[in-house]
């Protein structure tokens, strides 16, 4: 059977989870098998909800001291669920606790693991499940030799996918062992979607010339309803926060749509972002490598550009 | 304290990447290689600066790879650090390295091992996790601050949608991102010492790879920009809505 871990922050079912069952369910349906869901901790969502992602059924480890990440606890009752379970493959979320947690239960549970899958294994001869490799500038195809298998599948790269059932949940009991760490100061960016989830993204490079600038920026993403990115110039000269560094030694993400505005498009940058499903480049420069990687592109001043997308997409938004 | 940096060799950030032998191999023709950066730029630069704060400490290198990796470890030697091994071998399945490092962590028996928060080749975020299952320490994961305090460890750490603080006691792994540590680059005196630095190939224990590379593909190209007039956006708000439909 297969087992997918679904995780949380703060209470609450990411959607990366959401994408790692309907990628569970799907994978279980290829192999012929059954597919359960497994969440550790306290959770707002409604367990049940998870049958219209695919689970048949949800294992429920309900225990407040497991809401946040400690690898050592996590891993170890996730690789016991799993041997429980005799679970064939483990799936996971690629996102920030499935990269934690993942690694580890491949080791207890002596599996094969890919990490960063970026579509179903081919299960024809073998078990060969493609990735992601060098920052997205290629895929490799990777053969788990193993009995029990463990995949993480990269985020927004398996859509979520709908059914029309009811998963049933049994809450089951395995001894919890002591935390290996101690939370003792929890900061949450208020209000914002993780880059890594969000659906639109507007980024912003150094062709904005300073972060007074940004206002531009910040009225096209609000009109939009977009998260907002920066180029690695930008963040090391401290424009912008260091969270919001896309590119290949900063956050990998894979928006449906990534609007570039003054990035000129180093091949590094476009490491971190060439994933995304569509992506616009506003840039004053036509020679801006940038364009060779977009869809759509307008040459043009962004301070001007900018202004007129966020205007007309505002019009769009009341008219539609 | 003795702390053990991983270090992986990687193709530099604007090479080329193609491949050969009919897909199955990486092109190393006209490639740079560099030290991995998160392994340079965040976990050996945090073990200096920790080195710097207190003089006992020892740091060692290891790196799992073939004589070419040599002049990447003398590089990161030279950024500091007192000794480094080189397990013998050029697998590329992540349980296979982490089994080799975990084995000279054993023997070394350090505190604290640090990897960066992936490599930038394979992408696969895995040795730290891995590591901490071998060996049975605690492990935390996308770390961007570290302060020590005797037996314990003061964590700062990015998590799903902010950031925390954590406490662990040692031994522990640590993966590093951005925020560690600050880049520095090699000065002449360290580039000096670092040719007579103690650099010891050991041969890799037995173990069973669980993956093997079968290929590699190139992503498929884009079609071509749409160019829009800049003074017509409501175009490009129809392109996005209708035919890219996106919003």
């Amino acid at each position: 059977m297969v087992l997918v871990y679904i995780d949380q922050a703060d209470q609450q079912i990411k959607k990366s989870s959401l994408e790692a069952m309907s990628y569970g369910a799907a994978l279980a349906k290829q192999l012929g098998c059954d597919v359960t869901a497994l969440i550790l901790g306290t959770v707002q969502n409604n367990l049940a909800d998870l049958g219209k992602h695919g689970a048949q059924k949800v294992y429920h480890l309900k225990n407040e001291s497991l809401n946040s990440l400690d690898v050592k606890l996590h891993s170890t009752l996730i690789a016991t669920a799993a041997k429980n379970a005799n679970a064939t493959v483990v799936v996971f979320a690629h996102n920030i606790n499935g990269k934690a947690i993942a690694p580890a239960v491949a080791v207890k549970l002596e599996a094969g693991i890919v990490t960063g899958a970026s579509s179903l294994p081919n299960t024809e001869n073998g078990f060969v499940v493609t990735k992601t490799v060098f920052s997205g500038k290629a895929f490799a195809s990777i053969q788990i030799e193993t009995a029990i298998k463990v995949i993480a599948i990269n985020q927004n790269s398996f859509g979520l996918v709908d059914y029309d059932t009811s998963a049933t949940i049994e809450e089951i009991n395995i001894s919890v062992p002591a935390p290996s760490i101690k939370i003792t100061k929890v900061d949450k960016i208020e209000g914002e979607i993780p880059l890594t989830e969000a659906n639109l993204v507007v980024s912003g490079g150094r062709g904005l010339k300073g972060p007074e600038h940004w206002n531009i920026l910040l009225d096209l993403a609000k009109a939009l309803g977009a998260s907002t990115a920066c180029s690695r110039p930008v963040s090391d000269s401290d424009w912008r926060p260091h969270h919001e560094h896309v590119g290949q030694t900063g956050i990998q993400i894979a928006p449906n749509l990534y609007i570039a505005i003054g990035i000129s498009g180093a091949i590094q940058h476009l490491a971190g972002v060439n994933r995304s499903k569509t992506i616009v480049v506003i840039n004053k420069d036509p020679e801006a490598p940038f364009f060779k990687a977009a869809d759509y592109g307008v040459v043009g001043d962004a301070f001007e550009v900018v202004p007129a997308l966020t205007s007309a997409i505002l019009k769009m938004k009341s008219t539609a | 304290m003795k702390i053990l940096v991983c270090i992986s060799k990687t193709p530099d950030t604007t090479a080329k990447i193609a491949f050969t032998e009919g897909n199955t191999k990486f092109d190393e023709n006209g490639v740079q290689w560099i030290i991995n950066p998160y392994d340079e730029w965040y976990a050996l630069v945090k073990a200096i600066e920790l080195k710097e704060k207190d003089a006992s400490t020892i740091i060692h290198l290891v790196t799992v790879g073939l004589a070419d990796a040599e002049p990447i470890i003398r590089k990161a030697l030279a950024l500091g650090g007192d000794e480094a091994i080189r397990v013998n071998s050029n697998s590329n399945d992540s349980f296979y390295v982490a089994k080799q490092i975990a084995t000279i962590a054993k023997e070394g028996s350090y505190e604290l091992i640090f990897t960066g928060k992936e490599t930038i080749d394979y992408n696969s975020a895995s040795i730290g996790s891995m590591l901490s299952a071998i060996l049975d320490f605690p492990f935390v994961s996308l770390a961007n601050q570290l302060d020590l305090n005797g037996n314990t460890a003061t964590v700062r750490r990015e998590i799903e949608g902010g950031e925390e603080t954590c406490e662990v006691n040692l031994p522990l792994v640590i993966s590093c991102q951005k925020g560690m540590a600050e880049q520095r680059i090699p000065n002449m005196r360290g580039i000096m010492a670092a040719r007579t630095k103690p650099l010891k190939v050991v041969e890799p224990i037995e173990t069973i790879a669980r993956t093997s590379i079968k290929k590699f593909e190139s992503p498929l190209a884009k079609s071509g920009v749409k160019l829009v007039d800049p003074t017509n956006m409501d175009e490009l708000v129809k392109l996005l809505k209708e035919e890219a439909k996106v919003i």
